[in-house]
């Protein structure tokens, strides 16, 4: 075997906190071995990034390395003097970041970014460093790169700058590239083609990679070598295969159980982690993850177990692994109690009838000079029923106005046309005009529980101020506060939560209050706008299980909006896909989920990364990025990328509502027989986008 | 662009006019009869008759404002009213070269200063240079500049005796006699705004070298010395400007205090002359040009902004 491009030995990292410093991450070894794609996957606080980040030498201002060797080839990246880590910095080690739109300067040209690293390298010419560029932003499947060099970072849309600096990190024929997270601010569609992208360059230009990700999807979709990371400390690594297939180690096993996947059974419980995770520089001399191991015996809470290499390329750090690779004991069974599902009922909750959003510029000073008005058509006329007792699940990347109706249904903002009823009775779109019998039955979890929970309030304070305000009939306080312990026991946290305040409480638990509070005037429905996405997987996991239980005990509906697929199929009866502010295809989950007939959805379905390194499946590439709102174009909106697109017609008429016997509805002029007759042919081909056509549209932004 | 360029300059008009409005009404609010307090109790009625007569003060205040402001655009801003009434605007025009003489200068002080104490304190973030700098700056932004001022006169000039504690401008007086004279007022009216711009440059110097895209230009192997100056500092000046500029409306207003301690001859000590006199055409004339320096410095500030920030200069 060959030796690794760059290793770790014995790395030990600290945090300064106060006049303290704090151990975060201890004694890990790592090696990337050439041409390598090696996967670091650990949730928030494993020290996946400041892993990552070490190991080229860079670190906050805040962190030391306090022990350890980083070998590059045959030299110790700490022992290098500023002026020899500068010389590898950029040239030999690249790194692709996770927020790019923040990564670029924003008040340079592309071009001046670029040339930057090739002049500082070698010695070129102004004129030979801008080819050189051009030819990077190429290779990156960039069609015209001179106009892409001539622009600010503001002028591209996000998948675009990812890809500039995909092109700049690689431009140099690194050895090595980390790539930290570098998809979790895209759309699911673009994340596709940059992942295509990424493993296509790093294998042509003989790379070795470090990808640093929460998201076991892509790492499965990615990655060769896969090292898990808990609190500070490898857990197990495997080659990807092996690793998902046969994990060994309990916290492997929890994080790969507890995904929702389209999958799954609606009635399954999803696996879940207990507890949280350890605190920084809390470790003592046992197992790290003895805490929340369903597996813990008194050995793992005295001593460490240590990082054992097992042959076959795999390493595990735990006590019992051997009887676990056996089969002889299992961690995580899959839950017996399943979730009593009440059949939805067939009568309305919620009736909604062609709402459309629009916001308009405002200027604040009327101008004599300039009096275009321009806006954005958030949602047009969006016409959709939830079902009592019913998830009604919508989906839609960034732009497709999801959010804008949510705000709309609860008159967050209001709506420009329309009607909502709400059980059978119509209500106002303005929230003034909203009864207290509205306000009660209508309810909300937002996003993030960090800036939905007002952090001077007691829990108890939050919740019975809610329940009290909305109550139909006047509630003592006494009988407020049984009914809001009632209700913390609900989401799983004991009563002396009621005193705590949310400065005490992990993201988690955060948002079990926020869900407590949504219920606690007992609402008819609940909408909850990406109840999920600001926490980690294991956690998700506790939640989406909570959400799925007090449907069934409270009798609420849900109003689910999310991203992530997997997410909304797992809660949902029925599912909606939006864009560009119209819900392009509507219908029960598994219709749509398995028989997704709107092109869109047929490429959104196939951009989601499975975590299962078995089902390498190569994504529909749409062509382009998602329009700006601002600019939709004429016809159906998703004719600039629609893989299936019939020709002019789609550019000026906008598609017909079609709806078959099951109530499964598209708004596409293809009729479903038609979609599902192209389909059994194979995937669609991606016509050429013309670039000119997509610069239009980045200019437009 | 131009549109942007366009909608300013309206607005900075606006603001004249209206100003120029407010200004006017709260001269001619003073209490008493104009031509009675110029000319003293004694004067005969006579007297106040053709003074009144002379310049204009018979007729309605509305009038007087419309040939005012007239008279103003086409560059005649009136006489004064003291002995010999010679002509406001060349009065005021000579005074204002002094005054412009003495803000060049201080802006020549305190913008590379305070730049350079910014940095300085931001990449010494906690450490004793950061805190001198800091404790430095905030402690003669509270001081008085007719304190710092009387401080820098007893020392320099009385003690030490390198500049003149008073100022004398005679004409085509060399280049190296003006810097002698300048050096003292200057260094007052340095001193209480380099507080103010150092603070605000390390506070957004601070910012930006948080920001990921320098972490990106470091990693690209850049010298450390190039990633401060070319990627961080260019985006940290943008508030700073904004700071600066703000700090010229403050400069013109405060040259007052500072030309009074000094015996300076510009705007400033004119204006106090002119108060203690009620002599109106003068104190409106300044008032109005204050009011310009203080609106033109913003838009060149503004207009700044845009040159230096492509998200504004391309919208």
């Amino acid at each position: 075997m060959s030796e690794p491009v760059i290793s770790a030995k014995d790395l030990s990292i600290d945090y300064r906190i106060g006049r303290d410093w704090m151990q975060a991450v201890r004694s890990v070894d790592l090696s990337i071995n050439p041409l390598q794609i090696h996967g670091l996957v650990g949730e928030s606080g494993s020290g996946k990034s400041t892993i990552a980040l070490a190991m080229i030498r860079h670190l906050a201002r805040n962190a030391r390395i306090s022990e350890g060797r980083i070998l590059f080839g045959e030299r110790d990246l700490r022992q290098l003097r500023q002026r020899e880590i500068e010389d590898i910095w950029g040239n030999q080690i690249t790194l692709v970041p996770q927020n790019t739109m923040d990564s670029l300067n924003p008040s340079l040209r592309i071009s001046r970014q670029m040339t930057e690293v090739t002049r500082r390298h070698s010695s070129v010419s102004a004129t030979e460093a801008y080819e050189h560029a051009a030819d990077a932003l190429r290779s990156v499947q960039i069609a015209d790169p001179e106009q892409v060099l001539s622009r600010y970072p503001h002028q591209l849309s996000g998948g675009m700058m990812q890809r500039v600096m995909i092109a700049m990190a690689l431009s140099t024929r690194p050895r090595l590239v980390v790539l930290d997270e570098p998809t979790t601010a895209l759309d699911v569609t673009t994340q596709a083609v940059i992942l295509d992208l990424l493993r296509d360059l790093i294998k042509e230009e003989q790379a070795a990679a470090l990808y640093v990700s929460h998201d076991l999807g892509t790492v499965a979709q990615l990655c060769d070598y896969v090292t898990v990371l808990y609190a500070g400390e490898i857990m197990e690594s495997a080659p990807v295969d092996e690793l998902f297939s046969q994990p060994r180690h309990p916290y492997t096993i929890g994080l790969l159980s507890c995904l929702p996947s389209t999958a799954e059974e609606q009635e399954s419980r999803l696996t879940t982690i207990s507890g949280v995770a350890a605190a920084l520089g809390a470790r003592s001399s046992s197992c790290v993850f003895a805490d929340r191991c369903p597996l813990a015996t008194a050995q793992c809470r005295t001593s460490k177990p240590p990082l054992e290499d097992t042959g076959d390329h795999r390493n595990v750090r735990c006590w019992r692994w051997r009887e676990i690779a056996a089969g002889t004991i299992t961690p995580f069974e899959p839950t017996a109690r399943n979730i009593t599902s009440s059949a939805p009922r067939h009568s309305r909750v919620l009736q909604v009838r062609e709402i459309s959003k629009r916001f308009d510029d405002s200027r604040v000073l009327p101008s004599l000079v300039n009096r275009r008005t321009s806006g954005v058509q958030a949602v047009r006329d969006v016409s959709l029923a939830v079902d009592t007792r019913s998830t009604f699940g919508l989906v839609g990347e960034s732009g497709s106005g999801k959010t804008s109706l949510a705000r709309s249904l609860l008159a967050l903002v209001e709506a420009d046309t329309g009607s909502i009823e709400l059980r059978g009775e119509p209500i106002s779109l303005t929230l003034k005009r909203r009864d207290r019998a509205t306000l009660q039955n209508l309810r909300t979890v937002f996003q993030n529980p960090d800036d939905s929970l007002n952090p001077y309030r007691t829990v108890g304070q939050t919740i019975s101020r809610t329940l009290r305000k909305l109550s139909a009939e006047p509630l003592g306080a006494k009988a407020a506060r049984e009914r809001v312990k009632e209700l913390l026991r609900a989401v799983g946290l004991t009563d002396d939560y009621y005193h705590r305040r949310p400065a005490f409480l992990s993201g988690g638990e955060k948002q079990r209050v926020a869900i407590a509070r949504a219920f606690a005037p007992a609402p008819a429905l609940v909408i909850a706008d990406e109840p999920t996405s600001s926490l980690d997987v294991s956690v998700q996991a506790v939640i989406l299980n909570l959400l799925k239980d007090l449907r069934a005990a409270e009798g609420a509906s849900y109003v689910v909006i999310s991203h992530d697929l997997e997410v909304v199929s797992y809660l949902s009866d029925h599912i909606a896909v939006m864009y560009l502010g119209e819900i392009v295809e509507q219908g029960a989950n598994k219709d749509v989920i398995h028989f997704p007939s709107h092109p869109y959805t047929e490429a959104l379905l196939s951009a989601a990364p499975t975590p299962d390194p078995a089902v390498r499946h190569r994504p529909i590439a749409l062509s382009g990025e998602v329009p700006s709102p601002r600019n939709r174009p004429p016809g159906c909106p998703f004719q600039t990328r629609c893989p299936r697109k019939i020709g002019t017609v789609c550019e000026t008429d906008a598609p017909p509502v079609r709806t078959n016997e099951d109530g499964h509805e598209i708004r596409c002029h293809y009729t479903f027989e038609e979609l599902e007759s192209m389909q059994s042919k194979g995937p669609p081909t991606p016509p050429q986008e013309k670039t000119e056509q997509r610069l239009q549209r980045a200019e437009n932004k | 662009m131009t549109r942007y360029l366009i909608r300013r300059l309206f607005t900075l008009a606006l603001t004249l006019l209206v100003t120029s409005f407010i200004i006017f009404a709260l001269t001619n609010l003073l209490p008493g009869d104009v031509a009675r307090l110029v000319l003293g109790r004694d004067a005969s009625d006579t007297a106040i008759e053709n003074f009144e007569q002379r310049f204009g003060l018979d007729r309605p205040p509305l009038v007087q404002y419309a040939q005012w402001l007239g008279g103003f655009i086409t560059a005649d801003w009136g006489r004064s009213y003291t002995a010999g009434s010679p002509a406001v605007r060349s009065l005021v025009l000579g005074r204002l070269g002094n005054s412009m003489r003495l803000a060049g200068t201080t802006l020549l002080i305190v913008i590379p200063l305070s730049l350079l104490l910014g940095v300085l304190a931001s990449l010494r973030e906690g450490s004793w240079t950061d805190s001198i700098i800091s404790v430095a700056s905030l402690s003669v932004v509270g001081l008085p500049e007719f304190v710092t001022g009387i401080v820098l006169i007893n020392v320099f000039a009385l003690q030490l005796g390198w500049f003149p504690a008073s100022t004398y401008i005679s004409n085509n007086m060399p280049f190296g006699e003006w810097m002698r004279l300048l050096t003292l007022p200057a260094l007052t009216a340095s001193l209480a705004i380099t507080g103010y711009v150092t603070r605000m440059t390390r506070a957004s110097m601070l910012e930006e070298l948080k920001k990921p895209y320098v972490r990106t230009a470091t990693l690209k192997g850049i010298p450390y010395r190039r990633v401060i100056f070319a990627h961080a500092l260019r985006n940290a000046l943008l508030p700073t400007i904004a700071v600066i500029a703000l700090s010229i409306g403050w400069l013109m207003g405060g040259l007052v205090v500072i030309e009074n301690v000094f015996n300076f001859p510009g705007i400033g000590s004119l204006l106090v002359t002119a108060v203690t006199q009620k002599n109106l055409p003068v104190l409106q004339a300044i008032s109005v040009l204050i009011v310009f320096f203080y609106a033109f410095a913003n838009l060149i500030s503004d207009l700044l902004f845009a040159l230096l920030n492509p998200r504004i200069r391309l919208s």
